[in-house]
């Protein structure tokens, strides 16, 4: 029999256990349909603000040794722009990401989605490069708590908290959002980097400072997801670097029961999502796993 | 050491040839960008400015590119206002590329839409009749006529100019000089780039000779390598699965022709 993929992160049911990270390609719902055609068990959108933004000036992405710098600054259309245009959306699995500093922006945002579909929210608590929000959100576990208890009273829907590593503990805010009622937790997020143009001796990026995605931040995911999963009883979504089945099926053996993608897109464009699924279910039939639910986590017994 | 063609490589530029009061051309050494494709496009970083997506200029120089570029917005014209000796970076080469055929081609270019258009030229066969049609708003603006026909000495060619003055060549719209030309003369392949609302008129007018139409794209854009989704027109990214796209797909797409999104990724009326 073939093994099956679908997977809970908590509440949330996906068809398959590999999802778009948030960033990424997440501005249309026609991309939204093409990824899940594609393969994606759901579809994180690009974190959304209360107001339209910008972001930076370009160059806001440049690619280093086994991933890719970003500081694209959180551009984004708006929440109120976003839900209408996925109002008519019926059948894509849409995991909404939220940016805001304080628990009136979340509770403005949450009003907006209150008539669309879609699966939950995920926090942005871990974004390394805007004032105010993300990190330097995540970095403090009593307006987590805060923001997430304001939330989980407005939201019908499941919701998410993505952490990162910032300047205090991450495994505080965890903490923090596992307290407060959070459903499940991503980890993690970029990490805070640089890079340094030697000819013109300038910072790459316009923001000079940005996070560094890609292959070079998955073993630290790794440890992140591995860590969470042996503190604390709470459904993990791992994120970083997953380019391969190999990668997705090591974070699902550290805790996680489904992961993101999203640097990989680069190289390997849309067709990785269906090319990992099938790994996983290779990899679950030659080893005997008839679901994921039998490999979370595995890894700890040791 | 293998290249990062995701991080800016920084040269030095060598010459700058002046093509109107308003366009120029910066060229630079680099074997790679010497020989994309047309209708490829590397990310150009003006040091402490900006970064935008340009189509890569050839040049006659072997092992040389460059990028033609009109002064119009802020960045635009820090870039034309650079000097030789000046840096600039480039990430890529990024995109697809026209699928060149054979036989009676005919290139309808606006302003620097041109550029992929004269790349195009550089790898065509000496057996292909080739008309190009240059539209630009009035003399002045007017540029890369002598280059075509020089590129296209040894193919039966015409390089028709259209000025919507009618200070120089032909009179009008580009659009309005192919509508006839369509009439008199059959082609095998049409191939555009240039403002978007030109272009979706020559697909509609291709379309409606059935004829094979391709249209070289731009949106705003930031990463040009498929991650961050800013440049997406409906289901897909121009930078990833275009910059080229077959006239038949575009028609089909509610965007092409009308909107485009903004920074903030917020749709926009052309």
């Amino acid at each position: 029999m073939k093994p099956d993929i679908s997977t809970k992160v908590g509440p949330i049911e996906l068809e398959r256990p590999t999802m778009l990270a948030s960033g990424i390609l997440g501005i249309s719902l026609e991309v939204f349909s093409r990824l899940y055609k594609d393969g994606a068990g759901a579809l994180v959108t690009k974190s959304l603000s209360k107001e339209p933004w910008d972001g930076y000036p370009n160059p806001t992405i440049i690619g280093v040794k086994a991933g890719y710098l970003n500081a694209i600054g959180l551009s984004n259309p708006g929440a109120q722009y976003f839900a209408k245009m996925i109002e008519s959306n019926k059948t894509v699995p849409i995991i909404v990401s939220l940016v805001g500093s304080i628990e009136e922006d979340f509770t403005f945002m949450i009003k907006q989605f209150e008539n669309v579909k879609i699966l939950g929210y995920e926090l942005n608590l871990s974004c390394p490069h805007v004032e105010k929000v993300g990190l330097e959100v995540g970095d403090d576990p009593n307006l987590v708590r805060k923001i997430v208890k304001s939330i989980k009273s407005h939201s019908k829907v499941p919701i998410i908290a993505k952490v990162g590593l910032g300047s205090s503990d991450y495994l505080e805010t965890v903490r923090a959002a596992c307290e407060s009622g959070i459903d499940a937790i991503t980890a993690i997020n970029t990490v805070r980097a640089m890079g340094i143009d030697v000819e013109t001796t300038r910072p790459l990026l316009s923001n000079k400072i940005g996070g560094l995605s890609g292959s070079a931040i998955k073993p630290i995911a790794v440890r992140c997801v591995y860590e969470i999963s042996s503190k604390f009883d709470i459904p993990i979504i791992g994120c970083g670097g997953v380019s391969n089945w190999e990668d997705a099926v090591e974070f699902i053996l550290a805790g996680a029961s489904a992961v993101q993608i999203g640097s990989a897109i680069g190289e390997k464009w849309t067709d990785i999502f269906s090319e990992i699924n099938n790994g996983i279910s290779k990899y679950m039939e030659k080893k005997g796993f008839s679901n994921i639910n039998e490999m979370i986590g595995i890894a700890k017994k040791f | 050491m293998q290249r990062n063609s995701n991080r800016p490589l920084v040269v030095k530029i060598e010459k700058i040839i002046e093509e109107t009061p308003t366009v120029r051309t910066l060229v630079f050494s680099d074997e790679i960008f010497s020989s994309v494709l047309p209708g490829q496009f590397a990310m150009v970083w003006i040091p402490g400015v900006n970064e935008l997506p340009m189509s890569v200029m050839i040049t006659l120089e072997k092992g040389k590119g460059a990028f033609t570029v009109r002064k119009h917005g802020l960045a635009s014209t820090e870039l034309y206002n650079l000097k030789v000796g000046d840096y600039i970076g480039m990430r890529g080469p990024y995109g697809n590329s026209f699928t060149i055929k054979q036989g009676k081609l005919l290139l309808v270019g606006g302003g620097t839409g041109l550029v992929p258009l004269v790349r195009l030229l550089t790898f065509l066969k000496k057996t292909d009749e080739v008309t190009i049609l240059i539209g630009a708003k009035t003399k002045e603006e007017v540029f890369f006529e002598k280059l075509a026909n020089q590129l296209l000495e040894n193919n039966k060619h015409q390089v028709i100019v259209v000025t919507e003055d009618g200070t120089y060549g032909k009179s009008g719209l580009v659009t309005e000089e192919m509508e006839k030309l369509l009439y008199e003369k059959k082609f095998d392949a049409i191939y555009t780039c240039g403002p978007e609302k030109m272009m979706h008129k020559v697909v509609q007018l291709a379309h409606t000779k059935k004829l094979h139409v391709q249209a070289s794209l731009e949106r705003m854009m930031k990463c040009g390598m498929g991650i961050c989704g800013s440049c997406c027109m409906g289901e897909v990214l121009v930078c990833k699965d275009g910059t080229v796209f077959d006239g038949e797909y575009l028609l089909s797409n509610k965007e092409f022709g009308f909107t485009h999104r903004n920074k903030a990724g917020i749709l926009e009326n052309y």
